[in-house]
């Protein structure tokens, strides 16, 4: 029962939301004390362009994906394709170091998701489960 | 039909839907929040402004803020997160945002404030098109709730310009 009604409002959420992974656990404290490790983040992905303050979840070819703030954003004139960069809450720098490409900036198509809602906790189901495949 | 598993699992989905549904009331009660928040931003003083080694313009400021942001919280909030970002455009650029401080709001005693500060993060632009150029200061808040949705909105303050020559 619990299986099933979880499949159905995981495939909802995708259809809702229009995102790919349209939940995301979190898994670092680098958010505190706003999101902690085991939190789950709602996703959103519209085509409203990317402004400072939204919490984004980025992955640029790396393991696993991150959910930081967005600080600075530089969006051209013409292409309206924009430079953005991230850092989390409780970091003292920005993330620029962690960025795969040579790039200096993210960019858009990077982004997977808006994060607009949360649930405290539910998240450890999912830590546990991949760091004791046992269970 | 009555074994221990089978009373267990029905158990548990109960739980948790029941806890899901006290989630979403709990995030829909933030609704019923009328905010009025207030704040005002004066630029004391322009400590420096130079053109970088590698070509872009960098500024360093010194601003009193001051804010009311009582009115944001509910029963629900975890903690507030504000931020001042700096807002112009550029020949170039239709926006530019750049975060110039940023704080945690734990509790709603503490959203009443005034503080002197320079900027955390350093004021780069994307080029040297900083001098004398007008640009806007935008306070924005995200409400992050114990549960539940998370609301962001900001105050736009206006008339603010750099100076027209390097310091």
């Amino acid at each position: 029962m619990v299986i099933s009604s979880a499949l159905i409002i995981w495939k909802g959420l995708i259809y809702i939301t229009g995102s790919e992974s349209p939940v995301v656990v979190v898994l670092s404290g680098s958010m505190e004390p706003g999101f902690k490790r085991g939190d789950i983040l709602f996703l959103n992905m519209n085509k409203d362009p990317i402004r400072a303050g939204q919490i984004v979840v980025f992955n640029d070819g790396r393991d696993v994906p991150i959910v930081h703030r967005v600080i600075e954003v530089h969006e051209q004139r013409d292409s309206k394709e924009a430079d953005i960069l991230t850092k989390g809450d409780a970091n003292p720098h920005d993330d620029r170091m962690l960025y795969t490409s040579s790039n200096r900036w993210l960019q858009r198509k990077y982004i997977m998701g808006r994060a607009v809602g949360f649930l405290p906790y539910v998240g450890w189901l999912t830590i546990i489960m991949t760091d004791k495949p046992i269970i | 039909m009555h074994s221990f598993g089978y009373r267990l699992n029905g158990l548990l989905t109960f739980a948790v839907t029941i806890l899901a549904l006290m989630c979403v009331i709990a995030s829909l009660s933030d609704n019923l929040n009328i905010p009025s928040p207030s704040a005002e931003i004066q630029i004391m003083n322009i400590n420096w402004f130079q053109k970088q080694p590698k070509g872009s313009d960098e500024v360093s400021l010194r601003m009193n803020i001051s804010a009311d942001l009582q009115s944001l919280f509910t029963w629900n909030t975890k903690q507030v997160f504000i931020f001042v970002a700096a807002e112009y455009e550029t020949r170039k650029n239709s926006l530019n945002q750049v975060s110039l401080w940023d704080a945690i709001i734990p509790a709603k005693e503490r959203a009443k404030f005034w503080i002197r500060s320079s900027n955390k993060y350093r004021f780069v632009d994307h080029g040297k098109n900083l001098r004398g150029k007008e640009f806007n200061l935008t306070l924005h808040w995200h409400v992050m709730p114990k549960t539940g949705k998370m609301f962001a909105d900001k105050i736009v303050m206006s008339g603010y310009s750099l100076p027209e020559e390097y310091i």
